[in-house]
């Protein structure tokens, strides 16, 4: 449904491998790059146009360089509060027009706020493409703020937080393994704000982001779809090209130095099984064309979770029984220090140490045995084909483009990393396995089961019939 | 005025718009019965494969509950017996991998499906359609892998019921569909009681050529797609078409279910058995939802809950459309000290609707929208072949999507309060709350 959402950063798109990998190669065309344009516009605004003629349809979407790690004490949330702002009016479309003039053109709509950018976006017939740039640049420079307006709106993002963290131990957890692994960085906040921030909040927190961050000088419009580029630059010069530029506050160079020894936090919770999710700090891609740890650590994470029997659900859910889900993610492209994440839930009846302890066999393993040439292939395999894949998709095409360049990177290089990941090689994954994932690095965050309370917390007592009566 | 003026423009577009033009959809069947469908696409090179079945989840007992998803999920967890040709899990997964396909599994109520995508170069193509091929007619259905997926299946049971996003789903569906198997949910003793043998019964009976339709788009030529059906189904067990599933009964009466919950929010569902894929009524009601909960921000329980408000992060109804009557649902999560105001709120919402339906600019807008999207739902690959698949499933005609934006079209204010009145009745819906009122402070 159309609602603004907090995103939830995608794990990398990995698996598997190819011994027939020059085959597939020979027939894949990097067709993708030639139809892409930029553009700068004088006040700033990049412009890049993605032509996809397959279907009469185009996506646009405004990435701005405010996320979450733009924040600071006191105000945590107010990046994606501003988001949720943003559809409520401007003095030429007053509250709740936006949604309803792009609903009325067939599109859809929505936004959605990370750590490192807030994005917004239209899907709709490529004929009315025009028609959502107006609206868009619109908010971009004049968005009232009313405070009738954000004191509803508030509310709604802490139902939100109830929702998504506060009601759902999974949520919990990775939030306050983020709030350790990350003793500097603002990466510790998360995206949706503490809840006491989110009381506190006022309408001047959100007018103060606003004022900072939305300019076009510190923005992206991205465009793919059934367009001619040179239109869309035109719509670009008419609609936003008029918006004055402003200064953007200097950004303070923002690290998080290498951990002291290795750090654990308990979250006890009412759920069922055991939960432990391990982090390790790791570099993240900034050099395209010569960086060879990012690549490496993608691939890594494709040789151990990239598909059914990768390393290890083979090991820990399929042979070894002790883990009834395991997960390995690794996202290269942040403006931020990353990390390399892993999480298992215990199989019931076994301890939690069980799986961590196998899990930890495994990656001493590879430290010590490499990885076969097989599945080094396997893992590639899958980055080519991916490749290919996801060309289907014009938002996910856009959505790309946009997050390699509020991440500092070009889309240019898109091409470049194909083939350094192609080149990444077996000693480059024992390499980098052996230098980052270890216990005196890493983050263990543990859920705790609790067991549900027997009643409710009004004391009422739970009927026989599975805990519940009718009234 | 502003959305009449939209709503003229959408049609326009639409009349210019080559609905399914562009798409030459080419149909057959295969000599034991299985319908074909198939759309030739060169832009890139890559082939999807779907393959769906009459085998959901309402081809379960109350005894068995959990026998057709476990059969599903099996199937691809080994194939082809334990010989020479055999695959095992681990087999099956790297000969995907190894050419890079992507094999993902979907059920519902009535539909069990299989999907593959794969470059379409010969090599890679052949590799992933023969892992599909022994998948779909050879599952080993190896003991012990069963019991290893019980185990999982049974522990995301028990994880399930401590949510309660859960709690409130199960309780809903087995009061709106009482004993009909829409409303079945798997137990930990119909799962833990599960054997091999009703596994491979459960899949010679249902995943037969007579229950399967198969779709196919991507860079291959009519030949190539006709030997692939041909591949795909020849192993298939032989066998008539599944028997029909028993017809949903009318609710006669209201009735509220509170469930007690330690979380800092109430989950609210309301709802009945809603519409048929087949339903006379089915544009009346998709167009008549849009306006009451399926229109996010253009949708009145959105405005009234959300926007006037600030009760619910997210508030929505829909229609699932079944081969019987599946669910109208109307759901939230709202704080707990908000619970009876979000009832009352959604409550006086659906009752103003029923008795005075929408208003002529709701209507155009809705039209407008449903109208007007409608390329947005053919704009990939992937999404052309999930919608063959469900006419092809629910034997609905090609020109049911052609037809699509006409029939919106044509939907009146009458008819949307004459399918609401007859459909959606506040007497005889079921509430469920996970959680319940209490007072502020109280927590």
């Amino acid at each position: 449904m159309p609602c603004p959402f907090v995103k939830i950063k995608r794990a990398p798109v990995h698996s598997i491998l190819g011994l027939v990998i020059g085959l597939i190669l020979g027939l894949m065309p990097l067709a993708t790059m030639a139809t892409v344009s930029e553009r700068l516009l004088a006040n700033g605004l990049k412009v890049i146009v993605k032509e996809d003629h397959r279907a009469p349809v185009a996506v646009a979407q405004v990435w701005y360089r405010a996320g979450s790690m733009d924040e600071s004490y006191g105000s945590t949330g107010v990046a994606h509060l501003l988001e949720h702002m943003m559809f409520k009016g401007t003095p030429k479309v007053p509250a709740g027009e936006f949604s309803k003039r792009i609903a009325a053109l067939g599109g859809r709509e929505n936004a959605f706020t990370s750590r490192d950018h807030t994005a917004y976006f239209q899907t709709l017939q490529a004929g009315h493409l025009e028609q959502a740039m107006a609206l868009e640049s619109d908010r971009m420079a004049h968005l009232t703020l009313a405070p009738e307006a954000f004191a509803k709106e508030i509310e709604v993002v802490k139902e939100e937080r109830r929702l998504r963290t506060d009601d759902n131990p999974h949520s919990r957890l990775y939030e306050q393994l983020m709030a350790l692994a990350y003793t500097e960085h603002p990466y510790r906040h998360p995206v949706i704000g503490w809840m006491n921030d989110l009381e506190n909040m006022t309408v001047a927190d959100a007018r103060q982001w606003y004022d900072r961050w939305y300019a076009p000088n510190n923005a992206v419009l991205v465009v793919a779809g059934d367009v001619q580029a040179d239109l869309v630059f035109a719509w670009a010069e008419k609609y936003y090209g008029v918006i004055p530029r402003r200064a953007i506050p200097f950004r303070k160079v923002l690290t998080e130095p290498e951990p002291p020894g290795g750090r654990h936090v308990v979250v006890r919770a009412p759920a069922k099984s055991s939960v432990a999710i391990l982090a390790w700090p790791v570099p993240r891609l900034q050099k395209p064309a010569t960086d060879v740890e990012p690549y490496a650590l993608e691939i890594l994470a494709g040789v151990l979770d990239g598909h059914g029997s990768a390393r290890l659900p083979q090991a820990l859910v399929k042979t070894q029984r002790v883990a009834l889900d395991v997960d390995a993610g690794y996202d290269p492209v942040s403006r931020g220090p990353t990390q390399f994440v892993i999480s298992l839930t215990s199989m019931e009846g076994r301890p939690l140490s069980d799986a961590v302890d196998a899990l930890k066999r495994e990656l001493q393993r590879l430290v010590t045995d490499g990885v076969s040439e097989a599945e080094l292939a396997r893992a590639k395999a899958q980055v080519v084909a991916g490749q290919v894949f996801q060309q289907d998709s014009l938002f996910y095409q856009a959505m790309q483009i946009g997050e390699w360049e509020v991440a500092g990177l070009s889309w240019r290089d898109r091409t470049v990393r194909f083939e350094r990941l192609r080149a990444v090689t077996s000693d480059q994954l024992r390499a980098v396995a052996e230098k980052y994932l270890r216990d005196i690095r890493m983050t263990f965050a543990e859920l705790d089961p609790l067991p549900m309370p027997l009643a409710s917390p009004e004391g009422r007592p739970a009927a026989a019939s599975g805990g519940a009566h009718v009234r | 005025m502003f959305a009449n003026r939209i709503f003229v423009m959408a049609l326009t577009g639409l009349l210019a718009l080559p609905a399914l033009a562009g798409l030459d959809v080419q149909q057959w069947r295969t000599a034991n019965g299985a319908r074909v469908y198939f759309v030739a696409n060169h832009d890139l090179p890559m082939l999807d494969v779907s393959a769906s079945f009459e085998a959901g989840t309402a081809r379960d007992t109350e005894a068995t509950a959990g026998l057709s998803r476990m059969t599903h999920v099996l199937m691809r967890l080994g194939a082809g017996g334990s010989g020479v040709d055999g695959l095992n899990e681990r087999q099956i997964a790297e000969r995907l991998a190894d050419v890079g396909a992507v094999m993902t599994q979907s059920q519902d109520a009535d539909r069990a499906t299989f999907s593959v995508r794969t470059l379409s170069g010969a090599l890679e193509r052949e590799s992933a359609l023969k892992v599909l091929q022994a998948v779909l007619s050879r599952p080993n259905f190896d003991p012990a892998v069963l019991s290893r997926e019980k185990a999982r299946a049974i522990a995301g049971l028990r994880e399930g019921e401590t949510q309660p996003e859960f709690i409130a789903e199960r309780a809903f569906s087995a009061r709106v569909f009482g004993t009909h198997p829409y409303g079945l949910h798997e137990r930990i003793e119909s799962l833990a009681g599960l054997e091999a043998t009703q596994l491979a019964a459960f899949h010679r009976q249902y995943y037969r050529a007579a229950n399967l339709t198969l779709v196919m788009m991507g860079d291959i030529d009519r030949p190539t797609a006709e030997a692939i059906a041909q591949q795909l189904v020849q192993g298939l067990p032989g066998g008539s078409a599944a028997e029909p599933l028993p017809v949903v009964s009318q609710r006669d009466r209201a009735e509220t279910v509170v469930v007690p919950h330690h979380a800092t929010q109430s989950h609210l569902l309301m709802g009945l058995p809603g519409m048929t894929r087949d339903d006379p009524e089915y544009f009346p009601l998709l167009v008549g939802n849009y306006i009451l909960g399926g229109g996010g921000f253009d949708s009145r329980l959105m405005q009234e809950v959300r926007d006037r408000r600030g009760l619910a992060y997210s508030v929505h109804s829909y229609f699932l459309p079944l081969r019987q009557r599946g669910a109208f649902e109307i759901g939230l999560q709202t704080r707990r000290e908000a619970t009876d105001e979000a009832l009352s709120v959604v409550r006086a919402t659906v009752q103003r609707f029923i008795n005075e339906g929408p208003t002529e600019v709701e209507l155009k807008q809705a039209q407008a929208n449903l109208i007007g999207s409608f390329p947005l739902r053919l704009d990939s690959n992937k999404k052309i072949v999930e919608h063959l698949a469900m006419l092809g499933f629910y034997g609905l005609p090609l020109t049911w999507l052609e037809d699509y934006p006409r029939r919106v079209a044509a939907v009146t204010l009458e008819d949307i309060r004459r399918a609401f009145r007859a459909r959606v009745a506040l007497d005889q819906m079921v509430t469920v709350v996970v959680g319940g009122q209490v007072a502020r402070g109280g927590k």
